[in-house]
């Protein structure tokens, strides 16, 4: 039975929210369910709703899918944003883990102990390993997009993690001219520019209200 | 320019593991340069030829590619291990990336402090059978067949056989409660390529031990 897909999950940002991106990205309309308690986890876990009992879920097409990446990969083939054969397919694979690992340090970041965070690490991480990718990338075949000339899920992450990172630190692409026109013409897709406009499903940064409400939830009893 | 798949990692499991079970269970050949020094991995970074200064790297059809997931990716759809379509490819997908997951959590065991390993340890074997392995279990059952995903190999059973024996090398009897497992075990290990891989002397590498610890570049 298809209708929107459902999205279930904290009221925040964490693994779902590149899963909102690409949706937003690719123009496809969906709802969530935000978790609030820990009954209502402990209840999708009873109903078997969760593969491997955790979120991310996304029901979508009939199916139940977990699993951040997997979700992913599902929908960038659905909706043409997957590149047009197996090597642009490898390309984007390559690009999307890049941006991944990147936010992955900033999604951990509100759940590590304050001594142990290290923001330093993040930006140098941004500017020396992962942004001076993209800059080359864009530079040498100078297309607007990251790969075989056609917007696609690559596209997509590298504007969210640019994003991100620039929330931590705002110049931190004072020294990527490529990646600041990449971003404004990103931006300006009709269905990215309708996702970055106040009321739209993007979440805001996760606050001390969302970490105390994940870690409630997932609490084992 | 074709020719083998040339592998860079070091001389051991680590990420690289998962790419030689699968090259070696679509039959394919392949070479492998060791990174044994920290020099070794500089002058790999230095010449260009890893997109995050990671490994693991494999060259391939003309490509460096880089990060785990994105090569194994790329091998499975090559070798028609990807499933027939878009949703099986899906169950593919989640099924893989839970014993990514699985696997992670004791490929990272070495690398704890002392203090933490004994902890890590039962919580490995406690998610092993109680999250990861009552979901294949139920799988297989639930459809009976041969095979995780359309009644047909993919690299979801390669994945998965992997995670069941590095799980059994934590705890010998650890698939005591999954009959179907067992079966399974059994049956994908005498696939031929499989069984060749499982023979000493072939390029699948030993678990990680002090050696292996000290030489990490």
């Amino acid at each position: 039975m298809s209708g929107k897909p459902k999205l279930t999950y904290f009221n925040g940002r964490g693994r779902m929210e590149s899963v909102r991106w690409l949706l937003a990205a690719a123009g496809v309309e969906f709802e969530e369910e935000f978790l609030e308690t820990s009954e209502q986890y402990q209840k999708l876990i009873k109903d078997g709703a969760l593969l491997f009992d955790q979120v991310p879920l996304v029901e979508i097409d009939g199916m139940k899918m977990v699993q951040t990446r997997a979700i992913l990969s599902y929908i960038a083939a659905k909706c043409n944003l997957y590149g047009k054969d197996p090597k642009e397919r490898a390309f984007i694979d390559m690009y999307v883990e890049g941006t991944a690992d990147l936010m992955g340090m900033i999604i951990t970041f509100p759940f590590t102990p304050p001594q142990k965070r290290n923001l330093a690490l993040i930006i140098e991480r941004a500017t020396t390993r992962y942004f001076p990718v993209y800059e080359k990338v864009l530079k040498q075949h100078g297309q607007d997009f990251l790969v075989g000339n056609q917007f696609s899920w690559a596209d997509v992450q590298l504007l969210e993690a640019i994003l991100m990172v620039e929330e931590k630190e705002p110049t931190v692409l004072s020294n990527f001219p490529v990646l600041q026109a990449f971003k404004a013409r990103i931006s300006n897709i009709p269905t990215i520019k309708k996702f970055l406009q106040l009321g739209s499903q993007r979440k805001p940064p996760p606050n001390d209200q969302y970490v105390a409400t994940v870690i409630e939830v997932l609490k084992k009893d | 320019m074709a020719g083998k798949p040339k592998l860079h990692y070091t001389k051991g499991r680590g990420k690289m593991e998962s790419i030689r079970w699968l090259l070696a269970a679509a039959g394919v050949e392949f070479e492998e340069e060791f990174v044994e020094t920290k020099e070794d991995l500089e002058m790999l970074r230095k010449d260009g030829a890893l997109l995050f200064q990671q490994v693991p790297m494999v060259d391939i059809d003309g490509m460096k590619m880089v990060q785990t997931r994105a090569i194994l990716s790329y091998i499975a759809g090559k070798h028609n291990l990807y499933g027939k379509d878009l949703r099986e490819r899906a169950l593919i997908d989640m099924y893989v990336e839970g014993t990514t997951d699985l696997m992670g959590m004791i490929m990272f065991l070495p690398f704890q402090p002392p203090e933490e390993k004994e902890k890590n340890f039962a919580l490995i074997i406690e998610r092993a059978t109680t999250r990861y392995f009552p979901v294949y279990e139920k799988v297989l059952k639930d459809h009976g067949q041969q095979f995780l995903v359309g009644n047909q190999f993919s690299w979801a059973d390669v994945h998965l056989l992997e995670a069941i024996l590095m799980a059994e090398e934590c705890k010998p009897d650890i698939l005591s409660p999954f009959p179907q497992l067992q079966a399974f075990k059994g049956r994908i290990s005498n696939i031929p390529t499989i069984k060749k891989f499982l023979q000493p002397g072939s390029q699948r590498k030993p678990p990680a031990d002090d050696k292996f610890m000290a030489q990490e570049p």
